[in-house]
C-alpha cells in the first residue's frame, strides 16, 4: 500500500529531534543500569582494606639533578630503558635527549612547530618520537655521530586532523600509539606510516594515553576532555571499559604496575584509581587544600606510591593503599607539566613550565 | 589518517556511539570490589621491599647521588 505524500522537511526535523531525545533517554537508562550493576559488587573502598597496613615513614626526596637548556615550557618527557637517558620536548619547538646522570645534552632537534606536546623514547633506545601542533608524530633515529643532522633522517609516521597530545611506542620500535585533539587514538606502523587501527569513542580531545604492561596483553587506556577514561582493545579497536567519575579534563592516565588498575589525574584537582576487574573507581586522592589541576601521574615500582605533578608547581606523593598524602615536594617555579618514574624505580623526573626538568630521588 | 574528527560528529552520531558503548559495558563480568582491593594490597606488599622510592637507598648506591666535589692536592 502506498503511503500518502508528507511534507518532508518538518517531519524529518521532528523525527531527528525525537531520535536524539530517544537516544539520550536510552543512554541515561543504560548508565543507570551500569551504575546498578557496579554497585552490586561494591562492598568496600581500597583504604578500608588497607586499614591494618603499616603506614609509610618520613620521605626524604629531593632534587638531585636540574636539566637546563629548554628555552620555554617543558611539556613532555620520557625515560629510555637504559634508566639514564631522557627525552624532553618543549613549547620552543625543541626536543632534547639528555644523560640524566651527567646532565649533558646528547642530541637536540628543532621541530618545525612550536608546542611539542608529546615525546617518547623507542624501546631500543635508538630513536625518539615527537609531535604537537603540527598534528603529526615523527620519529627521529638517534645517531651516534653527534654532528649528524637528526632532522634530515626524520620520518613522519602519524597524521591527525588536530594536535598530537601523546605518543608511545608499543613493545617494539615498529609501532606507535598516538592520541589527538581530534578525539581519536590511533596505532601506526612506523616503517610505512600506515594506519593500523583507529580508536573512536571520546567525545572531545584525547589528552593522554598509557599502554598496559606487556604481561597483561594488548590494551591501553586514554583520558580526555570529555572527563572519560577509556580502556581499549588494540587489535579490535573496541572500547572495552569506560569510566566517567572525574569532574573535569583528564590530563594523565597511568597503568598500575600489575596492569589490573590504572590511575588518572585531572583538572578537578584529584587523582583516582580505577580497578579494571571491579570495573569501578576504588580510591580518590584529594585534599581540600589542593585546588589546582593534576597534569601527570605515575606509580613507584611496587605501586605503593602515586606521584602527581600539579599546576600549583608542586608534586604530591600519595600512599596508594591508605589514600593519604605522604609528602609534598617543592622546587619548580611554575606548573609541573610532566612526570615519569624511571624504568627501575630509583628516581622520577619532572618537567615544568619553568623551562627545566628535575630528577628526584 | 584516522577516520573521524570529533568536531565533525553530529550530536546524534555521538549519542549513537554512546548508547552502543554502554550496551556493551553493561554486560561486563565484574569481580567483587573487596577481592580486587585485596589483590592490589597483596601485589604491593610483595614488592614493597624492592621499591627504592618507598624504602630509600644508601647514598653511595644512589645513581643520582650528588656529584662529588673535586679536591686538588
Amino acid at each position: 500500500m502506498r503511503s500518502p505524500p508528507i511534507p518532508e522537511m518538518a517531519t524529518q526535523e521532528v523525527q531527528l529531534n525525537e531520535t536524539l531525545a530517544h537516544l539520550k533517554t536510552e543512554s541515561d537508562n543504560l548508565k543507570s543500569k551500569l551504575e546498578e550493576e557496579r554497585a552490586k559488587l561494591h562492598d568496600v573502598e581500597l583504604h578500608q582494606v588497607a586499614e591494618k597496613v603499616e603506614g609509610l615513614g618520613q620521605f626524604v626526596m629531593k632534587t638531585r639533578r636540574t636539566l637546563k637548556g629548554h628555552g620555554n615550557k617543558v611539556l613532555c618527557m620520557d625515560w629510555c630503558k637504559d634508566k639514564r637517558r631522557i627525552v624532553s620536548s618543549s613549547q620552543d619547538g625543541k626536543v632534547i635527549v639528555w644523560d640524566a646522570f651527567t646532565t649533558n645534552k646528547e642530541h637536540a632537534v628543532t621541530m618545525p612547530c612550536t608546542w611539542v606536546m608529546a615525546c617518547a623514547y623507542a624501546p631500543s633506545g635508538c630513536a625518539v618520537a615527537c609531535g604537537g601542533l603540527d598534528n603529526k608524530c615523527s620519529v627521529y633515529p638517534l645517531s651516534l655521530d653527534k654532528n649528524e643532522n637528526l632532522a634530515a633522517k626524520k620520518k613522519s609516521v602519524a597524521m591527525h586532523t588536530n594536535y598530537l597530545s601523546a605518543c608511545s611506542f608499543t613493545n617494539s620500535d615498529m609501532q606507535i600509539l598516538t592520541s589527538s585533539g581530534d578525539g581519536t587514538c590511533a596505532l601506526w606502523d612506523v616503517e610505512s606510516g600506515q594506519l593500523l587501527q583507529s580508536f573512536h569513542g571520546h567525545a572531545a580531545d584525547v589528552l593522554c594515553l598509557d599502554l598496559a604492561p606487556s604481561e597483561t596483553g594488548n590494551t591501553f587506556v586514554s583520558g580526555g576532555c570529555d572527563k572519560k577514561a577509556n580502556v581499549w582493545d588494540m587489535r579490535s579497536g573496541q572500547c572495552i571499559q569506560s569510566f566517567e567519575t572525574h569532574e573535569s579534563d583528564i590530563n594523565s592516565v597511568r597503568y598500575y604496575p600489575s596492569g589490573d588498575a590504572f590511575a588518572s589525574g585531572s583538572d578537578d584537582a584529584t587523582c583516582r584509581l580505577y580497578d579494571l576487574r571491579a570495573d569501578r573507581e576504588v580510591a580518590i586522592y584529594s585534599k581540600e587544600s589542593i585546588i589546582f589541576g593534576v597534569s601527570s601521574v605515575d606509580f613507584s615500582l611496587s605501586g605503593r606510591l602515586l606521584f602527581g605533578g600539579y599546576n600549583d608547581y608542586t608534586i604530591n606523593v600519595w600512599d596508594v593503599l591508605k589514600g593519604t598524602r605522604v609528602s609534598i615536594l617543592f622546587g619548580h617555579e611554575n606548573r609541573v607539566s610532566t612526570l615519569r618514574v624511571s624504568p627501575d624505580g630509583t628516581a622520577f623526573c619532572t618537567g615544568s613550565w619553568d623551562h627545566t626538568l628535575r630528577i628526584w630521588a | 589518517m584516522p577516520v573521524i574528527n570529533v568536531d565533525e560528529l553530529t550530536d546524534k552520531d555521538k549519542a549513537v556511539m554512546e548508547v552502543n558503548q554502554k550496551k556493551l559495558e553493561v554486560k561486563l563480568e565484574r569481580w567483587l570490589t573487596s577481592k580486587c582491593c585485596e589483590e592490589v594490597k597483596e601485589y604491593i606488599q610483595a614488592r614493597e621491599e624492592e621499591d627504592i622510592l618507598v624504602k630509600g637507598i644508601p647514598e653511595e648506591k644512589n645513581p643520582f647521588k650528588e656529584k662529588g666535589g673535586c679536591v686538588i692536592c
